[in-house]
């Protein structure tokens, strides 16, 4: 596999003849995928599939390459990225926003200490009532939209690529929409007095 | 307890909510001169902050780099030392 610089590998690659520089570049990045995905349960088939599907891509995408980082190393990035969305998308796909939610043991944001009317107040503990502040900041700050992607990811599992999909976003809006959250209970508990690290030190002592 | 560690990890998350905080899109940008900077022994986390940061809380972007450095570790950056870039 010749050393080209990544000008070379730009040139050429956009050039009436690509075909060298294509067959080595899908050789690197054949070889570069099945080290990467080497603990996921994938065939030869779908190595090469992604490299394939890779390579359209990254010929879509050639004028957006900078030169911040080697040709060869975006070009890996731009690959694993297509092979790992994809299996994701395998991984979860029969598994529904609802099911997972209704999972979670978030469902129920009622503290059970407070829907029991009758409990006597100096019975519960301190981190109980702090637990369930902070179920009432998050019922009360964050909508439904907002709660529901917060439980999917942290509590779920599920990765933001499949939530966003489910939720008719796409997985930036996804991050900055759960970003949002957390900054507006972050303001909220501050607001109350409840410092993140008294409430972690409770935690410990629970 | 379930919801007691369900609540903490909620706590933790808001606590280390930074304003600054850059989306998915912003750290795939970046990603492939971060994984360059980690390859060539360079402390990446230092040099590019808020990429790091990133990284650390969404599981997405971190398969992702991960991935990627193992592709470069054994191809690409593994053979040569004077194969580093500069």
């Amino acid at each position: 596999m010749g050393m080209r610089t990544d000008a070379e590998w730009c040139s050429q690659l956009s050039s009436a003849a690509p075909d060298s520089a294509l067959a080595d570049l899908r050789g690197l990045l054949l070889r570069g995928l099945s080290f990467a995905l080497a603990s996921y349960r994938v065939t030869e088939s779908d190595l090469e599939d992604f490299v394939q599907d890779g390579l359209i891509k990254i010929l879509q995408e050639l004028s957006s390459y900078r030169g911040d980082a080697r040709f060869t190393t975006w070009a890996q990035k731009v690959c694993v990225r297509l092979a790992l969305t994809e299996l994701r998308r395998r991984r979860w796909r029969d598994v529904s926003l609802d099911d997972l939610v209704a999972n979670t043991e978030m469902a129920d944001i009622t503290p059970a200490v407070l829907a029991d009317r009758s409990a006597d107040p100096s019975q519960v503990a301190p981190v109980q009532m702090m637990v369930a502040a902070v179920q009432r900041i998050i019922a009360e700050e964050l909508t439904e939209r907002q709660r529901t992607a917060m439980m999917a990811v942290m509590q779920g599992g599920m990765p933001l690529q499949e939530v966003a999909e489910r939720m008719g976003a796409n997985r930036n809006a996804l991050y900055k929409l759960i970003h949002d959250s957390r900054q507006r209970l972050q303001k909220r508990m501050l607001y109350e007095g409840l410092t993140p690290q008294e409430l972690l030190a409770m935690f410990e002592q629970a | 307890m379930q919801e007691l560690s369900s609540i903490r990890d909620i706590v933790q998350m808001v606590a280390a909510t930074r304003a600054d905080e850059i989306g998915c899109d912003e750290c795939f940008e970046q990603l492939d001169r971060f994984a360059e900077t980690v390859l060539a022994g360079k402390n990446a986390a230092e040099a590019m902050p808020l990429v790091q940061d990133h990284l650390n809380r969404c599981g997405d972007c971190r398969e992702e780099f991960e991935a990627l450095l193992a592709a470069l570790r054994l191809t690409t950056f593994a053979p040569r030392p004077d194969s580093y870039p500069v």
